[in-house]
Formats: C-alpha cells, sequence, structure tokens
C-alpha cells in the first residue's frame, strides 16, 4: 500500500510545501516567556526570535512595513536570532489585535505592526478589545492622503468641492477605501472643518484601491481619497487632479509640482495614515524600554534610512511615551470623527 | 508605437536561460501547490511575496509570477477533474463534467482538453492583450456600478436558469449560497452581519473554506459513508479505449470550439474591474451545455464541459492584465497581489507604465506565451502521472485528501477556526449530496450575490435612492433587457406553442448541473 502512495510524485514535493507552510504558521503561535536579564538587571532583548505580527493579508501597507523592519533588523546586524513575520488577517487588524492580547500577554518577543486604520477598526467594528491595552512602543512612518478629482471635473480647488458639498451634501459622491477607514475618516474630518454635516457626506465605501479608481473614471465619484502614491500614475497622466494632501507640507503627487495641503486651502485637518508597533500587554517597565530600544536602533539604521527613501515613506517616528500620548490622541480624535459620521 | 516590434524585444528579455528558468520555476511550482485544494494563485503568489524582496529582479519576479498563475490555475483543474475537489472557485465549472469523464475513464483525455485549451486560450488572450490593452481599457471604465449590478444579475439568471433538475433544490443550494456571502463587515457601511458576536466571522466566509468544504470534504465524507459499495479502487483506466483514453479525433473536433467561445468570453469577463475568473467559466459551462447537440451527455461528462470553462478560467487572466497594467486596477485577488509587488518594487502601474518601463511591460507580456508552452510542455507528459492517483485504494487516497484539504485550508487562513467551520461546512455537504442537492449554485451565489449587492446599493446611494438610475443609460438598460430575455427564453417555446393552440409537444429541457453531482 505504502508503494501506491509513493507513486505520488506530484504529491511530495507539493507536501513538503504545505509541511513548511505550517511550520511558519504554527511557529508564530509559539509562547515564552520574558526577556532575560543579566546580573546587574540590565534587560537583554531578544533573547530569541521575535515574532512580527501582521494583523493584515500579504501585500498591503502593514505587510510591507512588518517584512521591511525583519529585513533592515536582519541586514543591520541588529538581532542575533532572526525576526519571523506572520499574518493574522481579519476587520482592519482587531482580530490580530484580540490575538495579541489574549495569546501574548506579557511576552516582548512577539510584537504587531498596526496604524491609523486599526484605531479606527477598533471603534467602527466595535471590537472588545482597544488600543489601550496593547503597549505602545512607537510609530515608525506615515503616508499623506490625497484627494483627487477627474480631469474633467469642474472642480479646481478644495474649496469649490467643499462648498457645493455643503450647501448640498447629495450632488457630491466621495468614495475611497473600506467604511470607517482612513479615506473616510478625513471626509468626515473635512466636513467638520468646513462647518458641514459629517453624517450627510455621502461616501461610498470600495474595497482596495483599484475599485474606487474605476468608479471615479467612469463617473459614479465625484471625488475620491486614498493614499499618496495610489493615484500618482493616474496623475502623472492627467486623467485625474489632485486637489490637495492631507500632511503638514505639499508634496508632489505625480503632478511634478507639490500639491497643496488641506491646511493652505483654509480648512484645519491633518491626518497622516500612519503606521507603527506595538506589543503585548503586561510588560513591565525595564522590558518596555528594552524593546523601545530595539525599535529606536532600527530607526537610526542605515537600511532603515534607506528603505524610507526607497519607498517614499515619510518617516513619522515617535518612541516610548511620545508614541504613547500620540496613540491616546489619535485615538480620541478618530472616535470622536467616527461617532460623527455615525459609525462609532 | 511598434506593437510588434517592442513585443519581440520582449522576446529578447524573456528567452534568456535565466529568466526561462525563472518561468519553468514558477509553472512547476503552481502546478504542485495548484494541487492542494484551497491554495490558488493568488495565495500562492502572496506567499511567494517576501522572496521578490531579496529577488532585486522585478522582471525575473513577474516572469516567475505569471507562470504560477498558469500552473496553480492548471493544478486546481488536475484535481478538480480527478477528484472532484477543486481548490478554488474558477475550477468549480471544471469539477462538474472534468469528473464525470474520469469516473468514465477519460481522465486523460478531459486533462487534455484542459491543457491545450488553456494554452489555446491563454495565447490567443494574451495577443488581444498585446494588441488592444489600451482600448479595452477604456471601455472598462466607462462601466459603472449600475452597469455592474445589470451584468452580475445577468449572469446570475443566465447561470440559474438552467441550475439542477429540481428547481427548489437548485434555489435552495443558491440561496444557501447567498447567506454565506451576507456573513461578516457589509462593504458599505462597515456594520458586522451574521457575525454572532465573534470576532472570527467578521472576515466572512472565504470562498475557498466553503469550496474546500463542501467539496473535498463533502466529498470525502460522502465517499466515506457508502465505503462499502463502492469498488475499492476509483476507476481504472478504461481498457481499449482509443489509445488509452488520449484525446480521439472526435474529442478534438468537440474541443476546440468551445476553447475559442470560452476565450471569447474569459477575455472580456476578467478585463471589467470587478470581474475575475470564476463568473466567465460558468457562464462558458452553461453556454456549452445549452447549444451542444448532445446534450443528454452533461452530466455525464461531456468534453465540452470541461474545454470551455478551461479556456475561459486562462483567458480571464490576460484579461485581468488589462485594467492592471493600463490603469493599476487590479480586478481579481491574484491581480491585488500582483499589484503589491509592483509597489515593492516602487512601480505604479497605470497609464505611464507603457512609457516608463516598456522592458518590464513587454518582458511580461512575452513571459505569458512562454508561459503557456512551457505549461503545455510540462502538463501534457504529467498527465499520465496524474491520473495514476486514481490507482490509489480509495480509503488511502480520500484520508490524503482531506489531510490537505485540511493544510489548505489553514495555510490560506491561518486560522484553526476556519479549518473547523470548513469541516462544518464539509458536513453540510455531505447532506447536500446525501439528498441530492446541487453543490455548484452555493458557490454562484456566494461569488455573484456580493457583487450583485453591493453594486445595486452602490448604484442608488450615487443616484440618490433614483431607481431610474438602472434604465437612463443605454449600457444598463441593455443589460438589463438581455437578462429579462434570459430568464424568459426557455419558456418560449411552451409559450408560443400555446398561443398557436397546441399542447407543448415536451417538456423545455432544463439544464442540469452534473447529473449525480
Amino acid at each position: 500500500m505504502t508503494g501506491t502512495v509513493a507513486r505520488r510524485p506530484g504529491r511530495v514535493p507539493a507536501a513538503v510545501v504545505s509541511a513548511a507552510l505550517l511550520a511558519a504558521a504554527v511557529a508564530g503561535c509559539e509562547k515564552d516567556t520574558a526577556a532575560g536579564r543579566n546580573a546587574g538587571g540590565e534587560v537583554r532583548y531578544p533573547t530569541k526570535t521575535v515574532q512580527l505580527m501582521v494583523p493584515a493579508a500579504p501585500g498591503g501597507g502593514w505587510d510591507l512595513t512588518a517584512r521591511t523592519m525583519q529585513k533592515a533588523m536582519t541586514d543591520g546586524k541588529l538581532v542575533e536570532q532572526p525576526v519571523e513575520v506572520y499574518n493574522v488577517t481579519g476587520a482592519a487588524g482587531t482580530v490580530g489585535l484580540a490575538q495579541l492580547v489574549s495569546k501574548n500577554s506579557g511576552d516582548p518577543h512577539h510584537l504587531m505592526v498596526m496604524g491609523l486604520v486599526m484605531v479606527g477598526g477598533v471603534v467602527a467594528n466595535k471590537s472588545p478589545v482597544k488600543l489601550d491595552q496593547v503597549t505602545p512602543i512607537a510609530t515608525l512612518t506615515a503616508e499623506q492622503e490625497v484627494i483627487v478629482v477627474p480631469a474633467a471635473s469642474k472642480y479646481r480647488t478644495l474649496k469649490q468641492l467643499m462648498d457645493d458639498a455643503k450647501a448640498d451634501p447629495a450632488s457630491v459622491n466621495w468614495g475611497g477605501g473600506s467604511a470607517g477607514g482612513t479615506d473616510q475618516i478625513l471626509v468626515g474630518l473635512l466636513a467638520k472643518a468646513a462647518g458641514a454635516d459629517p453624517k450627510a457626506m455621502k461616501y461610498v465605501a470600495y474595497s482596495g484601491g483599484g475599485e474606487s479608481k474605476a468608479a471615479l473614471l467612469s463617473g459614479d465619484l465625484t471625488a475620491a481619497v486614498s493614499g499618496q502614491s495610489e493615484f500618482a500614475d493616474l496623475v502623472a497622466s492627467g486623467k485625474v487632479r489632485a486637489l490637495a494632501v492631507s500632511g503638514a507640507t505639499g508634496i508632489d503627487v505625480g503632478g511634478g509640482s507639490p500639491a497643496p495641503t488641506i491646511k493652505q486651502q483654509g480648512y484645519d485637518v491633518e491626518l497622516m495614515n500612519w503606521r507603527g508597533v506595538v506589543a503585548p500587554p503586561g510588560l513591565d517597565e525595564p522590558t518596555r524600554q528594552a524593546v523601545t530600544g530595539l525599535v529606536d536602533r532600527l530607526h537610526s539604521s542605515d537600511a532603515w534610512r534607506a528603505v524610507l527613501q526607497q519607498q517614499g515613506w515619510e518617516d513619522f517616528y515617535r518612541s516610548g511615551d511620545d508614541a504613547a500620548a500620540y496613540f491616546a490622541a489619535e485615538n480620541q480624535r478618530i472616535t470622536a470623527v467616527l461617532t460623527d459620521i455615525g459609525l462609532g | 508605437m511598434n506593437v510588434f516590434g517592442d513585443l519581440l524585444g520582449g522576446f529578447g528579455t524573456v528567452l534568456s536561460p535565466e529568466y526561462l528558468l525563472y518561468a519553468a520555476i514558477g509553472v512547476t511550482l503552481g502546478t504542485f501547490v495548484g494541487v492542494l485544494p484551497g491554495i490558488g494563485p493568488a495565495l500562492t503568489i502572496a506567499l511567494l511575496l517576501p522572496v521578490t524582496f531579496s529577488l532585486d529582479d522585478p522582471i525575473g519576479t513577474f516572469i516567475m509570477f505569471a507562470g504560477i498563475y498558469y500552473g496553480a490555475m492548471y493544478g486546481g483543474s488536475t484535481t478538480s477533474i480527478l477528484l472532484n475537489t477543486p481548490g478554488e472557485s474558477a475550477s468549480v465549472a471544471t469539477a462538474i463534467e472534468g469528473h464525470q469523464m474520469a469516473r468514465r475513464g477519460r481522465a486523460k483525455a478531459a486533462l487534455a482538453t484542459a491543457a491545450v485549451g488553456s494554452f489555446v486560450a491563454g495565447t490567443i488572450s494574451t495577443l488581444l492583450l498585446s494588441l488592444f490593452a489600451q482600448p479595452v481599457a477604456r471601455l472598462a471604465t466607462t462601466f459603472r456600478a449600475a452597469d455592474y449590478f445589470a451584468l452580475a444579475l445577468l449572469a446570475m439568471v443566465a447561470v440559474t436558469a438552467l441550475v439542477g433538475r429540481s428547481l427548489v433544490r437548485g434555489l435552495m443550494s443558491l440561496v444557501f449560497g447567498l447567506f454565506l456571502a451576507l456573513v461578516g463587515i457589509d462593504g458599505l457601511t462597515g456594520q458586522a452581519r451574521f457575525t454572532f458576536g465573534t470576532m472570527e466571522l467578521l472576515e466572512g466566509v472565504d470562498v475557498v473554506v466553503v469550496i474546500v468544504g463542501l467539496f473535498a470534504i463533502g466529498e470525502t465524507l460522502y465517499v466515506a459513508a457508502r465505503l462499502g459499495h463502492l469498488p475499492e479502487h476509483v476507476r481504472p483506466l478504461e481498457p481499449g479505449s482509443a489509445r488509452d483514453g488520449w484525446m480521439t479525433r472526435d474529442d478534438w473536433r468537440r474541443s476546440w470550439r468551445p476553447w475559442l467561445r470560452g476565450t471569447a468570453v474569459g477575455f472580456p469577463f476578467g478585463a471589467l474591474p470587478s470581474g475575475g475568473a470564476d463568473v466567465p467559466t460558468f457562464l462558458s459551462y452553461t453556454y456549452e451545455k445549452h447549444r451542444a447537440k448532445n446534450r443528454d451527455e452533461f452530466g455525464k461528462g461531456a468534453i465540452e464541459g470541461v474545454a470551455g470553462p478551461e479556456a475561459a478560467n486562462n483567458a480571464a487572466f490576460s484579461g485581468v492584465l488589462v485594467p492592471l497594467l493600463t490603469l493599476g486596477i487590479p480586478t481579481s485577488a491574484t491581480a491585488a497581489v500582483m499589484l503589491a509587488a509592483f509597489q515593492i518594487f516602487n512601480l505604479q502601474p497605470g497609464p505611464q507604465l507603457f512609457d516608463n518601463s516598456p522592458e518590464l511591460v513587454w518582458a511580461l507580456i512575452a513571459s505569458l506565451y512562454v508561459g503557456n508552452v512551457l505549461l503545455l510542455v510540462l502538463n501534457l507528459p504529467l498527465i499520465r502521472v496524474w491520473v495514476k492517483v486514481l490507482q490509489i485504494p480509495r480509503p488511502v487516497l480520500y484520508a490524503g485528501i482531506l489531510v490537505f484539504a485540511t493544510l489548505g485550508v489553514y495555510a490560506a487562513t491561518g486560522s484553526v477556526n476556519q479549518v473547523f467551520l470548513a469541516y462544518a461546512i464539509g458536513v453540510v455537504g455531505f447532506g447536500m449530496r446525501h439528498f441530492d442537492f446541487p453543490i455548484a449554485p452555493v458557490i454562484l451565489g456566494l461569488i455573484l450575490g456580493p457583487m450583485l449587492e453591493l453594486q445595486f446599493r452602490r448604484a442608488l446611494l450615487v443616484s440618490n435612492g433614483d431607481l431610474t438610475t438602472f434604465v437612463s443609460r443605454p449600457l444598463t438598460a441593455g443589460l438589463l433587457a438581455l437578462a429579462v430575455l434570459a430568464l424568459a427564453v426557455p419558456y418560449l417555446p411552451r409559450v408560443v406553442a400555446r398561443l398557436r393552440g397546441r399542447r407543448p409537444e415536451e417538456e423545455p429541457r432544463k439544464l442540469v448541473f452534473a447529473e449525480d453531482d
């Protein structure tokens, strides 16, 4: 009987592949003790493989961030042990968040990449696990948001668009990523700043940037909101026009010259789609500082600098108490605006 | 700009030993991974994304990805045909007739028509991609939410008007699929539906989990329940059939038209944003069944029912590349992963890509031709190896399927809960088989349901609730008219006969999704 099985050549490599997949996934669930300490009471960290959780599918912004961290840490010899990246998908990262809190509590060798999207996801999905339950480590990078209209649109400035949106909300179709995500948050903040009713804004949610691009080009949408690089090629080719970016300083989003910021056009709104890293709850102070120290070293490494440059990510570094304060402030602001929109 | 000059340049790049090796690795890897239930092309490519970080060669990476896609698609068809365990939605239609052929000792012919059909469709659609990428992309972006709704409705009507011997059973299966599609976060409002307050269901029920559950696990349970009544081996190859069961002259004659028609359906559907490979495979299956002369053979292993859908699913991939390369719009899971890969190399697909990185684009397109040829070269000889799988004693074979199905679901979702869910759905699949419910409509509901619902609500949202949005544009109105027509046509002969004052001679022949599916 075994002879028959062995005569299935195709199945053997397949089995090896899936066994490897399984091994990688199982390794992610491993649980262990806190960091080691030397005689002086100083915390040695990391003392074993660092597990970096991506609370989303492979291929997205968080995934890219985590794999870049992994490469920079390993290439820059910041850690002697390997760094492993694994994905836990689901619900704007809140499934991963729940897992970090329930399964990895007190284990500094489990870290999780997260960002603004998760802040919104916790509110919009009414996640039972909140962000203030984890240990903030740092914010790393940020991308601006961009507001675009089709080339043939009558809107040339953000003000014209907002005036119409305020006077007749039904006349403007906003579009962007998933409900309660960064794009809708920006629309809500803008409406609030312009004195319009955030709840009245017509926001059409699409999965991923591609669908909203198609909808903008086909005429379903008046304006689309997206990450800074998503529409770069369409802007460069003149198919769409960028009205504003959401950061503190204007950046080039494909048009060849910096697009104006929302603030420059008279609305007091600044929104960065930032990404950062958190540790599980239950770390003592020295351990927390040791983890923060590792991320500090990562941030100042040459490998990390090079990647920021290459990916066009803005350096948005805050660590330790700064990060904790920033997380809290963002949490408050995002909760407020999502409540205004009616998703809170 | 000279398309052929550019394309030749692309071939010049691809036909180097190094890139040919990448393509061969891709096709091989794709085929072997693709035979695992649950692991389709999108997941394979996603799992390999980290590798591209160290590869540092965009051209080599994309050549490999194209190979993986074709390989995984074909690998999925192999298990669909041999074991009735499709791994992703695009192989479900293939499984219907393909497995019946395998059960009747025609596995080799089924695998061959799938391989040759994939090659023909892949080559023709790549040619279409080379020549008409820009105009097709322009056309695709004229589709609005209302049009997508009309299109999804047309697809639904075209396929479901023909589901099952028992309309009631077919509809119940469909409704089950539609219900599963509702579970999870609502795309437009972000509110949870049917999650019973659990985090695990927020993401909804993955179509892969359902397919593996209904087919691989359901089939295993069903076989296990009847093990005493079945011969020990699944199916010895039919002895004495023409040239050991390879495609006969008659098979070729019956296959080539479905190949071409499948290509004609697959390419445009792939090119539409929110298209993909699954809907055209079902349409192709239905169409082949509808117009076949020997309709009685459908459900018992008609080769047309394999040739058409297989061609459609390969043609769809070139279609998917149209909006991806020209506008940066991903229309399928695989395309979304490929878009991420572009971004890793700091390339933004869009109107500028053909001008900014012509070498990459044309090398990618050329690699599609090469990948197709390699697929054929690799898989035709492999067919005789694959069919040996059927000689494994049933208990061992199905135990193996169960192991691979479990691994596949776990690898695809990374969650034990999803594995339990797949098993629960497997039990449902067992029940459906036992009580003679068709399986395919469930998948259909799961795929088309969300499209129908989301696009209908989006269309109403952008038009401020004005229902006339569905008839105010010629494209929407035309598609809806076609849908009505598709619904009415099967009943026309009866109506006409009655109008003429005669009794209908025979019941309109309802088409059947696999006689003993």
